[in-house]
């Protein structure tokens, strides 16, 4: 039937094929549906032949259709291993559906036919050198997944090429297919570090994650290779996307738990060792005290403490899970409470989430009660939890209960009790003997509860509070005989071994204090021995001789009774144990030296069982993992080490910035600018520090790069004098960096004004001793552009191409200059030499030109910096770019807002100006701003990537207010946007150069009346 | 990580198998049934179950079970919240995630299913980028596909993976530009037998459908956020600006998606919607039992209560009920014993009332619990801890959207114990 219906089908395609047109619309989508979904109807070897006879067909749709059916197949986990042949001549089809299915497939059989899935290799190989990088990418992923050992050279290569690939994406398919190929052959191990090794130095996000999953995998004990990496990944940890983030951290968690000294040591309340210490003498202790120096954390243990803590808010709980356990075994003891919250809101996820956050908090408030005890109620039980939920919740309830909170709590567990999940009834029963035993003072009542529940029809509970009231009594026997002998009562009704056992034992352990009722309780047993379970059968015989040993007068003959019942027991066991209570207890020639012990033996003063929770020592697994969820090592865990008594040398994850750039002696500024390999949201800051004219000007000052920008900011607003901050710093050589990102969840174009608005207070503390002339201190930009410019096109450069980009900063060689930054590519296939500027025109045009470059390799960039006097007009500069065989004519077209220098004022100084600048030079118009231009920062973004000027700090709402000065004459520029109602604005340009004055006007009405 | 994936139906069939690494053989899964037959209820079978050579971690939606197999030590909840992913992108693509929706589109599963996961590492699990990898089927689109010989398989490798803003694809183009947040709230109670309220938080999220072309850049600000107590968000979330200015600003994903998920700081007091009074007794000896419930509204903010349901599970001696609804329908299973009621609206003048009497197993001793009450509502237009968005706008792109925003109470676990 199965076939018949196959070839309709094929039928139904091929008139398909044909007829098109005819057919109706609405019967068309059914059969493709369908033909999945019948799959399964036979696997005769007749319905493959039509399989394959549709792949060697040569229609594409055919082809397809057929690959569609045979990955339902392969989905339905039935062989189709018979028509590799057919299916592995299609891998090359131009159809990319149908390639993707034949992937499948292959990764699916390669493994069962290796000789038939060689016959591809050459394909992939091709592929791997395609122009698109998606495909690049799929053909080193399923290359890599083919587990065929002799293409294991070939795979080798492929991801060595892979890892220098331009596209990140690829790099991080590289990344993956490390692993596979070390599962395939760890032989490879030592290469493949090389590549883990290059891999980790690569600054994309997108392939942190994989790449440190390899790590993790391949080489988890080269802890060496992280150092250089540890403040990259530190840094660049929020903007990777959320799987790689739970790797990355758990690896950092291990790594600084070998790398930093414990930040627990100072209040060691918690410590393992602090029992130890309160042992030890007092002399050692103060011996102690003397050499512990206080406690410094490393900054860049501060550093990953502080990056992952904005993960808490993420909405993978994974990841959520994973910052938490780096706080409980990385952060001091009083810092690891922030996570509580985050732990507590996944409780609200799927039942699985809750699952393992219970188990996690269930170690956790071991140790940390207070930790959790503020959110007691979220671990109340609903009558809907899942079993395995409601058991964790108890646990925890228990962990939290105290003095305080333990009326509250055993409010709670009373209806609990009474619970339809008689296991879950039967857990809070355990749950409050717990409690009783923590709390002394509650002992009394839970006692008290649990003999009430002795009355509970259900037999579950009643035989639960059995064993628990056993436990608590032996804990404290004092006054208890009303209790023993409701419960010897209870003896006839009770039917669950263990708590018949557990009866007879507390009967036996108490006999004394219950002199009557011990007798007849073993009367009873004696009768019903032969019916009972065996745990009870022994409990019966121990009774017997606890009995024998103290009222032999009563118990003599029932005794030897019992004892003969068990001597011929099945079990032997019982057998065993009875042979040995008769030679222990019944006195006879040979066995007298033993007897005469009998009664200290068996009714030695027995210590209390201590109650404590099952996830006490879960603690020895680090959080979070598989093996503290199944509370055995899993295979691949890898142990998380203990704190290093001395810290290992710090400086090893020091990292060499790039180049410095030379700094100007009279200008000190922070400078900003574009790491041109890192991401776009981040800004390479470097910061250096000013040195004073009457000092030598090679003294920089120096900070560590680990500290956080709010620090430094602190820093600097206390107007510290410069002076101070030329002190010299333990290790001269080591240059600041700052990888800093401005605004961690930034979108592109964004960050440049947030971070520089960050910047902005500190800079201007820092720069007042520096005037420029009419008290004007230029500051950096408050935006930069992005937007770069082309200078050369590579068509005309004969394969160099230029382009330029205003950098916006004061220019480094002279005052007056704008500096202006090129970027200059090879594209030829030939080195170029000697790159340099030429003749320039008008003839006086002043250029500092950059160094002549001695040759560029293909495919090679640089970037290099230069400066230009415009002379306040926005006419071209008109040079050459030489190369050491041609000669091109180039020029750089300044916009009127790029001829200006940001600089910082007050407002009261701002209006000082103002006021001088009067008249014919002032340029104003109304125009009418868009909606989004009416608040403040948009407005303030817009006039800034106008035209290079600073905010002044305005007491009004409604007007904005900037400030620059021309580069080369240094004329005042004040720019005035006063707002107006319904979305009117005035904006009002006062400068001496009132030619400049009007262009910008025309670009800044154009600029804001625009959205 | 992730070696296999098993998708296992409520009858135990394993429908599905998809293999990253070699393949291991679903004989694996019998650990996974021993357990299931172990456990009473489908949502008592362990989340992860060791077996002598892998650890199986399953999650259960839509009663499928979704089974990976790992074999070395990962992060359980990596694999949770993985799978919980792969639940909701084939949500996101079929409509529903049914066993007989898995099965209709097992091709796309299976190309979404090798996109996801590369070597057993998450590949790409963000919509935006999966759609532009793979095109969800529609109707039109198989046709189109069949007449043309097309495919739903991308050329591309979508934008988003290398863009900063990797969750939104680029080239968003639409007609008319509309954004909708939803401001939904859950109240989570337990009720104890008098009416005092033992705990009440109230949790909420904002779901967003943004259909805006270009790349917008959006604010959002509240009110009152200092009702935010703690929040997650979407990755699109700028977390410094909500830290210093209490501003959510994003440029967001094309589509559905949730913004944020919040909770309530505990300080405030919950006001209760609704208040349920009860009376069920079961008398010693008598095979009769009493139940009497009554609903009403309670501190609604003139709002009505609506979709108001209620179930309870009643004690397995129940053997059947006799009930009279004063509005709505009600059903009682004698199987499960599980009462549901469906009231429907509250009217306040009118309060909807289930009176009637239970007959009990002859013989049976009287059950010692009462049943607990639970109970579902809706309340449009508030959200019962007084969130309200003050404004939105957008940055960066010129047009005008069509901007809306709605709130809505529900209740989520809320309890009545009786």
């Amino acid at each position: 039937m199965g076939v018949g219906r196959n070839v309709t089908v094929v039928y139904f395609l091929l008139s398909l094929v044909l007829l098109p047109v005819r057919m109706s619309l609405v019967e068309l989508p059914e059969p493709s549906v369908s033909i999945p979904r019948d799959v399964d109807m036979s696997s005769s070897p007749t319905r493959n032949d039509d399989l394959k006879e549709m792949l060697e067909n040569n229609k594409e749709s055919l082809k397809l259709e057929a690959m569609k059916r045979i990955v339902g197949l392969i989905a339905k986990g039935k062989n189709a291993s018979e028509l590799f042949p057919a299916v592995v001549k299609n891998v090359a089809s131009k159809n990319i559906e149908l390639k993707k299915l034949v992937y499948v497939y292959l990764v699916r059989y390669a493994e069962e036919q290796q000789d038939l899935a060689l016959l591809s290799i050459s394909t992939f190989q091709r592929a791997l050198k395609d122009p698109n990088q998606l495909i690049r990418a799929s053909a080193l992923r399923v290359l890599s997944s083919i587990r065929v050992p002799i293409i294991i050279p070939i795979m080798m290569l492929a991801i060595k090429e892979a890892a220098s690939d331009m596209s990140p994406y690829v790099r991080k398919t590289s990344a993956h297919a490390i692993q596979k190929l070390y599962s395939l052959d760890p032989d490879q191990k030592e290469h493949l570090i090389e590549v883990i090794e290059k891999l980790l130095k690569d600054k994309s996000t997108l392939v942190a994650g994989s790449v440190v999953m390899a790590f993790e995998e391949v080489c988890p004990e080269r802890i060496d290779l992280i150092h250089k990496n540890y403040r990259k990944l530190c840094n660049l940890l929020v903007d990777v996307e959320e799987w790689g983030q739970v790797v990355i951290i758990s690896m950092l968690t291990r790594y600084a738990r070998t790398q930093f000294t414990s930040p627990w040591r100072e209040d060691g309340v918690f410590d393992e060792n602090s029992e130890r210490a309160f042992y030890e003498s007092d002399e050692e202790k103060t011996r102690d005290d003397t050499e512990i120096k206080p406690y410094t954390m490393d900054p860049d243990h501060r550093l990953l403490l502080r990056n992952t803590k904005p993960l808490l808010q993420s909405r993978n709980t994974a990841v959520v899970m994973s910052v938490a356990q780096l706080y409980w075994h990385l952060a001091p003891r009083n810092e690891v409470s922030i996570v509580t919250k985050s732990l507590v809101r996944l409780l609200r996820s799927h039942r699985e989430v809750q699952y393992i956050v219970l188990q996690n908090i269930a170690t956790m408030s071991i140790q940390r009660k207070g930790m959790f005890e503020p959110y007691m109620k979220s671990f109340y039980v609903r009558s809907t939890d899942a079993t395995h939920i409601k058991s964790l919740k108890l646990e925890i309830l228990t962990n939290l209960a105290n003095e305080a909170n333990i009326s509250t709590i055993l409010r709670e567990f009373q209806t609990y009790v009474k619970s339809q999940d008689k296991q879950f009834a039967a857990g809070t029963i355990q749950a409050i003997g717990r409690c009783a035993t923590n709390i002394s003072e509650v002992t009394d009542t839970c006692l008290n509860g649990l003999v009430l529940l002795l009355s509970n029809r259900d037999e579950t509970v009643v035989a639960e509070s059995v064993v628990v009231i056993k436990k608590l009594l032996q804990a404290q026997p004092s006054q208890h005989s009303d209790i023993i002998k409701h419960m010897a009562k209870l003896l006839d009704n009770i039917t669950v071994s263990m708590a018949r056992a557990s009866i007879l034992w507390l009967i036996g352990e108490y006999c004394e204090r219950v002199p009557k009722i011990a007798p007849d309780v073993l009367r009873k047993m004696a009768k019903s021995f032969t019916s009972e379970e065996d745990i009870v059968k022994l409990q019966t015989v121990n009774l017997a001789a606890k009995l024998y040993l103290t009222n032999s007068k009563q118990t003599k003959l029932l005794t030897q009774y019992i004892l003969n019942l068990g001597k011929y027991d099945q079990n032997y066991d019982i057998r065993d144990r009875t042979r040995f209570i008769r030679q222990l207890i019944v006195p006879n020639e040979k066995s007298g030296a033993l007897s005469k012990y009998a009664r200290r033996i068996l009714l030695a003063p027995k210590p209390a069982p201590v109650l404590e929770s099952a996830y006490k020592d879960r603690d020895r697994y680090q959080l979070g993992t598989l093996s503290h969820t199944i509370n055995t090592k899993a295979s691949g865990y890898l142990e998380l080490s203990d704190w290093p008594a001395v810290a290992p040398d710090q400086s090893v994850r020091n990292v060499e910035v790039i180049e410095p750039v030379r700094i100007h002696p009279s200008i000190c500024t922070a400078l900003f600018h574009f790491c041109p390999d890192s991401p776009p949201s981040f800004f390479h800051i470097s910061c250096y520090c000013p040195s004073l004219p009457s000092e030598k000007s090679s003294s920089q000052s120096e900070k560590s790069s680990s500290e956080s920008d709010i620090e430094q900011k602190k820093k600097k607003k206390m107007k510290k004098p410069p002076q101070k901050k030329n002190v010299k710093p333990p290790n001269k050589d080591r240059y600041q960096s700052v990888m800093c990102k401005p605004n961690s969840w930034v979108g592109p174009g964004f960050g440049a004004c947030v971070c520089v608005c960050d910047f902005s207070s500190c800079r201007m503390n820092l720069l007042r001793p520096h005037l420029f002339s009419r008290r004007l201190s230029v500051s950096g930009p408050a935006f930069v552009p992005e937007k770069s410019h082309n200078l050369l096109h590579r068509m005309t450069g004969k394969g160099l191409a230029a382009q330029y980009q205003f950098t916006r900063q004061p220019c480094l060689y002279q005052p007056n200059m704008v500096s202006v930054q090129i970027s200059l590519t090879n594209t030829s296939d030939h080195r170029l030499e000697q790159i340099h500027i030429g003749e320039r025109s008008p003839a006086g045009l002043k250029i500092h030109c950059f160094n002549t470059i001695e040759f560029l390799e293909p495919d090679a960039s640089v970037t290099v910096s230069m400066g230009i006097d415009f002379n306040d007009s926005t006419q071209a500069a008109n040079f050459q770019l030489c190369t050491k065989e041609d000669q091109f004519s180039v020029s750089i077209q300044p916009a009127v807002g790029d001829l200006f220098l940001a600089v910082t004022m007050t407002e009261q100084d701002f209006r000082k100006e103002q006021g001088k600048l009067q008249g014919m030079n002032e340029c104003s118009a109304t125009i009418t701003v868009t909606a989004e231009n009416t608040s403040s920062q948009p407005l303030n973004r817009r006039v800034a990537a106008m035209a290079n000027v600073g905010v002044v700090p305005s007491g009004q709402d409604n007007v904005h207010r900037f400030a620059g000065k021309t580069a080369c004459s240094g004329a005042v520029l004040l720019v005035t946007v006063e707002l107006r109602e319904s979305s009117a604005a005035v904006i009002t340009i006062n400068t001496e150069k009132s030619v400049m004055g009007s262009m910008l006007l025309r670009d800044l009405k154009k600029s804001l009346a625009q959205a | 990580m992730i070696h296999s994936l098993f998708l296992v139906n409520s009858s135990g069939d394993i429908f599905l198998e998809k293999h990253w690494k070699s393949v291991v053989s679903r004989s694996v899964c019998d650990y996974f049934f021993e357990a299931q037959e172990r456990a009473s209820e489908p949502e008592n079978v362990p989340p992860v179950i060791p077996t002598p050579h892998h650890y199986l971690i399953s999650v259960l939606r839509h009663r499928i079970y979704f089974v990976a197999v790992i074999q070395s030590e990962v992060p359980p909840l990596f694999v949770i919240e993985f799978l919980h992913r792969v639940v909701d992108t084939f949500q996101d693509y079929f409509g529903v995630c049914t066993e007989a929706a898995i099965k209709d589109n097992v091709v796309v599963v299976y190309e979404l299913l090798e996109e996801m996961l590369d070597n057993g590492f998450p590949l790409a699990t963000e919509s935006n980028i999966l759609k532009e990898l793979i095109k969800p089927p529609t109707i039109l689109r198989t046709v189109v596909n069949t007449i043309t010989g097309s495919t739903n398989v991308g050329e591309q490798l979508p934008t988003g993976q290398l863009s900063v803003v990797p969750w939104r694809r680029t080239g968003v183009k639409y007609t008319n530009n509309e954004a909708y947040f939803d401001v939904v709230e859950e109240i989570d109670a337990i009720i104890d037998k008098s009416g005092s309220t033992i705990t009440a938080e109230i949790q909420g999220v904002i779901d967003a459908c943004v259909k805006l072309t270009g790349m917008p850049d959006l604010t959002l600000s509240f009110m009152n956020p200092r009702l935010l107590d703690d929040v997650s968000f979407h990755p699109c979330v700028r977390f410094k600006r909500w830290e210093a200015e209490r501003i959510l600003s994003f440029i967001p994903p094309d589509g559905n998606f949730r913004l944020l998920s919040y909770h309530v700081s505990s300080q405030n007091l919950v006001a209760i919607p609704v208040y349920v009074k009860h009376n069920i007794t079961f008398r010693e000896g008598s095979s009769q039992g009493r139940f009497e419930l009554t609903l009403g509204p309670k501190q609604t903010m003139g709002k009505g209560v609506e979709a108001v349901l209620v179930n309870s599970q009643l004690p397995r001696g129940v053997l059947n009920t006799n009930l009279n609804p004063s509005q709505g329908t009600y059903t009682f299973d004698p199987v499960t014993k599980l009462l549901t009621w469906d009231v429907g609206k509250i009217n306040p003048q009118k309060l909807p009332s289930l009176k009637g009497s239970m007959s009990l197993q002859a013989g049976a001793s009287k059950p010692d619990e009462n049943p607990t009450i639970n109970i579902q509502f809706k309340i449009q237009q508030s959200a019962l801890s007084g969130l309200k968005v003050n404004r939105l706008d957008m940055y960066g792109e010129k047009y005008k959207p069509f901007k809306g925003i709605k709130y809505m109470t529900k209740a989520g676990k809320f309890q009545v114990r009786t």
